[in-house]
């Protein structure tokens, strides 16, 4: 069974509001950079980019990061994980770097994610911005930006599309079938 | 991925793509200040080289170390080989001492598949004999494609001594099986009798062909590899084949020179024309290290396993 937890306009509302959150929580957006995990998190990272510019007239610096290399089962897997582009132009040094994915799941991917960044400078800061926390971490990792918590069973798929890549913006949740 | 890196031939052209699109992520991890990935921590990879080499084995040796594997460098002089141990014992040895990967290279054709009869680790053929030398096709197809955008319909020249290059071989296969027109020129003695089998033009003259090609890729006279004389002098060699400056100057704009390395400057190649802006014979070497590190990515990265799901 499927069911549609954020439409179209959910997810604007929902990246307006953590825009407005990062510009508060890090008093304007002067140090801040937004670095998205690949793929889709560097597609929410540039809608967050261009919401900050709009509001605050400030423009923020967006790269794109893949952890790939930095992934704790490597090996473990049939296949090697596909590799996606690293694109950081700017220097992380004391930035505020906010990461930014589409789902905040076992916390292993931001895991990663911190290692990979650690390696191409050192951040002033790192938060994390994720359009949903679907909960079960594994790892002593919080989001400091939510654009929705979805309480979900391990089983549940939860399938963040975005029109850059997508065609259509939505988060749907496929529930597990009962005794499946 | 196959679980071995032997041949261009084992490899299709979604292979290829996948190789070259991995590579293009894996060298931007050589423009960063710290230039390692943690990818294969706690892998180990034996650079077992039983002939001389220089750029192949230190551009292995740099690709498993950004990778942060283990790396054990073995070479014929001063080594068990020297005392006359089998290359079936030396290859069990490895084996014994848990390398995951063997980078081979060996005069003898064929030996990379030969030792993959006897261990379980993955192998990958960094040059047999007068065989194959698939990494170095797989950096010449990347430095190609980033120049030119694609490797369809590509007009590649190979030049020079085909019938005793391993070079010639892999990358001729290679940009057959990516749909690229090649051309293998050279005396005639040079030029493999089952050259037509490869799905490639032969000519044995330079000159008309050098107006219409995309890439010019010069070949290195194999002295060493010559037992009997296959062309009068090499002065004679470097008249009918070298690319010369004049030679060069008939090139298109946009195409490329190169050159596999080492270059005999003066003989297949003029210095001039080794230095100049359509050379990109440097970067050949730079790609050299990310194709590497793709292919020992996609070969270790797994547990080569089918899929579960």
């Amino acid at each position: 069974m499927t069911a549609t937890v954020m439409a179209v306009d959910d997810i604007r509302r929902a990246l307006t509001r953590v825009a407005h959150e990062i510009i508060e929580r890090d008093k304007g957006a002067g140090d801040v950079v937004l670095v998205g995990i690949a793929d889709r998190g560097d597609d929410l990272a540039r809608r967050l980019a261009a919401e900050i510019s709009r509001i605050e007239g400030t423009e923020v610096p967006v790269g794109v990061l893949d952890i790939t290399f930095y992934r704790d089962d490597i090996g473990l897997r049939a296949e090697a994980p596909e590799v996606h582009e690293t694109a950081i132009s700017f220097d992380v040094s004391g930035k505020t770097v906010v990461l930014v994915d589409d789902v905040l799941y076992t916390g292993r991917t931001i895991r990663s994610a911190m290692d990979a960044l650690m390696d191409l400078g050192r951040p002033h800061k790192i938060q994390l911005a994720v359009l949903v926390d679907r909960g079960h971490r594994e790892l002593p990792i919080r989001a400091d930006f939510v654009g929705k918590n979805v309480p979900t069973s391990r089983a549940d798929q939860v399938r963040v599309q975005v029109t850059e890549v997508d065609g259509t913006d939505a988060v749907t949740v496929d529930r597990a079938q009962e005794g499946a | 991925m196959n679980e071995h890196l032997l041949s261009m031939h084992d490899l299709t052209a979604d292979d290829v793509v996948r190789i070259l699109d991995t590579a293009e992520s894996f060298r931007e991890v050589g423009t960063r200040v710290i230039k390692k990935v943690p990818a294969l921590r706690g892998r180990t990879v034996v650079n077992f080289f039983l002939e001389n080499s220089t750029r192949t084995r230190i551009s292995f040796e740099l690709a498993a170390k950004r990778l942060s594997a283990d790396v054990i460098n073995f070479s014929a002089g001063g080594s068990s080989v020297a005392k006359g141990e089998s290359l079936k014992d030396t290859a069990l040895t490895l084996q014994a001492m848990g390398a995951d990967a063997i980078v081979i290279r060996h005069s003898s054709s064929g030996s990379p598949l030969q030792l993959t009869k006897w261990v379980d680790a993955h192998v990958l053929n960094a040059g047999d004999g007068t065989h194959e030398h698939p990494t170095q096709a797989l950096l010449d197809l990347y430095t190609m494609r980033e120049k030119h955008g694609r490797l369809e319909g590509l007009r590649v020249a190979i030049v020079g001594d085909v019938l005793h290059s391993r070079v010639a071989r892999s990358l001729s296969w290679g940009l057959v099986t990516m749909g690229a027109e090649v051309t293998l020129v050279g005396p005639p003695t040079l030029i493999p009798p089952d050259a037509p089998a490869w799905g490639t033009h032969v000519s044995y003259d330079i000159d008309g062909l050098l107006p219409k090609l995309d890439v010019c890729y010069m070949l290195r006279v194999q002295r060493e590899r010559q037992r009997l004389e296959f062309f009068p002098s090499v002065r004679e060699y470097a008249r009918l084949f070298g690319l010369t400056s004049a030679r060069a100057a008939t090139l298109p704009d946009h195409a490329l020179i190169m050159h596999p390395g080492p270059m005999n400057r003066g003989v297949e190649i003029d210095s001039d024309v080794a230095d100049q802006p359509g050379s990109v014979i440097e970067e050949q070497v730079t790609n050299g290290i990310a194709i590497r590190m793709a292919l020992l990515y996609l070969l270790l990265g797994g547990t080569g396993e089918a899929a579960a799901a």
